[in-house]
């Protein structure tokens, strides 16, 4: 993964805690507890050989329970197999 | 949409004042709705009822065809409001709702995720991907129509109810429902292209005369948690199980459909749904759901609520379709239509 541009990013407004805010403006990356890493933002997703990911929803679940049939996105399989972040 | 077939008093009524709003047919339509009240209908079972109230919601969302703009009018919300409540009242007497979580979004995240586990059991998904026929995956295609040709537009209403957090989070899943920006990837869109693959007809509406009273509860319960603001906790709940017992259901729903043949335009709705889904239930858990009880500590109750009212009528709506074709019988209510 690559960060996208920041420059962009800086420019944009996110809302904590209900405030306007300058804070936390770049791609953000959630890890779900129990469940995948939830990615927003401008962020490059790439193979190991770099070739990228189509990629065709703004935000989206990278899968870490290894067992998704979409990898690398998730598809939810890591409920039914009781995995476990913690 | 089309003005469906009615199915007794309270509809033939209703489509009577629709079709000509004068005093004697707004009189005759107050006091059907008002009889079939009097007598304690089962809401969930009514094919009247519901098909009604589906119509009267119809007025808020595409309209139905050659009917006047009677969105707004008095006495057609006098008598939804009727309806409303005895089909909440009736909601809320079977859902259960467990012991409430603590105030924060990762108790309250967690206890849905909980409720919405998968289980082991007999499920409709299952069956469709592992013996439904071609006949009966048409019923499903057409069942479903009825509310997933406008998806995503129930909980849309409540959008503007809500603040902060459990705001971005509804307008972050809807974005991506509603395509991010391309009519072309709106999910009702590519439901209308499954629908044309599997040779079935895409208009709106073109199957509710074969959808029973438990498959309009299903649709009607989210147009009644979207169009009040009182219930935005139901909404927001409803929504949040919605999402978090899809996954994996449409996985097998694609599956069913590669099974029989299929190609990609029919599953491309299922299988885009695996992958939209698994994003959704994260937001919709924790930031939806967890962000307005945060919040909103007070809307917890009716945040369970929507969720266990969507597991239940859902899961009846589903057991209804699994026990007919189980016994032999089609899920429709009628026939459907064969196209000209
Ligand atoms: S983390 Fe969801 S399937 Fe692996």
């Amino acid at each position: 993964m690559r960060s996208g541009s920041r420059r962009r990013c800086a420019r944009s407004l996110a809302l904590v805690d209900g405030h306007a805010s300058r804070r936390n403006e770049g791609p953000q990356v959630v890890a779900c507890p129990d469940g995948p890493f939830l990615v927003r933002g401008d962020v490059d997703i790439v193979l190991p050989d770099g070739t990228p990911v189509p990629r065709t929803r703004k935000t989206v679940a990278l899968c870490r329970c290894g067992l998704s049939t979409i990898k690398p996105f998730c598809d939810g399989t890591h409920r039914a197999s009781g995995f476990r972040t913690g | 949409m089309r003005i469906p077939s009615a199915r007794g008093e309270v509809s033939s009524r209703l489509f009577a004042l629709l079709e000509s709003p004068t005093p004697d047919s707004r009189e005759e339509f107050a006091s059907a709705v008002g009889a079939a009240l009097a007598a304690d209908p089962d809401l969930l079972a009514d094919d009247d009822l519901q098909l009604s109230l589906f119509c009267l919601y119809e007025l808020a969302y595409s309209g139905l065809d050659g009917v006047a703009d009677l969105e707004w009018d008095p006495g057609l919300l006098a008598a939804r409001a009727d309806l409303e409540a005895a089909f909440e009242q009736q909601l809320r007497a079977l859902v259960p709702v467990p012991a409430l979580p603590e105030p924060t979004a990762d108790a309250v995240a967690a206890l849905l995720f909980d409720q919405t586990a998968p289980s082991g059991g007999r499920s409709l998904s299952r069956y469709v991907a592992k013996q439904a026929t071609d006949e009966q995956l048409h019923e499903f295609l057409m069942l479903r129509s009825v509310s997933t040709l406008k998806e995503a537009d129930p909980h849309t209403f409540a959008i503007p109810r809500l603040r902060g957090r459990a705001k971005a989070a509804l307008v972050e899943i809807q974005a991506d429902e509603y395509g991010g920006g391309r009519p072309g990837r709106m999910h009702s869109a590519i439901y209308a292209l499954t629908l044309r693959g599997a040779g079935l007809d895409d208009t709106y509406g073109a199957y509710l005369d074969a959808a029973p009273a438990i498959v309009l509860a299903a649709c009607n319960q989210m147009s009644l948690f979207g169009l009040h603001r009182r219930l935005r906790g139901a909404a927001v709940g409803h929504l949040a199980a919605f999402e978090m017992t899809s996954s994996i259901p449409n996985r097998n729903y694609g599956n069913g459909f590669r099974r029989l043949g299929y190609d990609e335009d029919v599953t491309w709705y299922f299988d885009e749904h695996v992958e939209a889904d698994a994003v959704h239930e994260q937001i919709a858990a924790r930031d939806l759901a967890g962000g307005l009880a945060e919040s909103d500590p007070d809307l917890i109750p009716d945040i369970l609520f929507g969720a266990g009212a969507s597991l239940l009528v859902d899961g009846l709506a589903a057991e209804h379709i699994l026990a007919s074709w189980e016994a032999g019988r089609s899920a429709l209510r009628v026939p459907a239509p064969v196209r000209a």
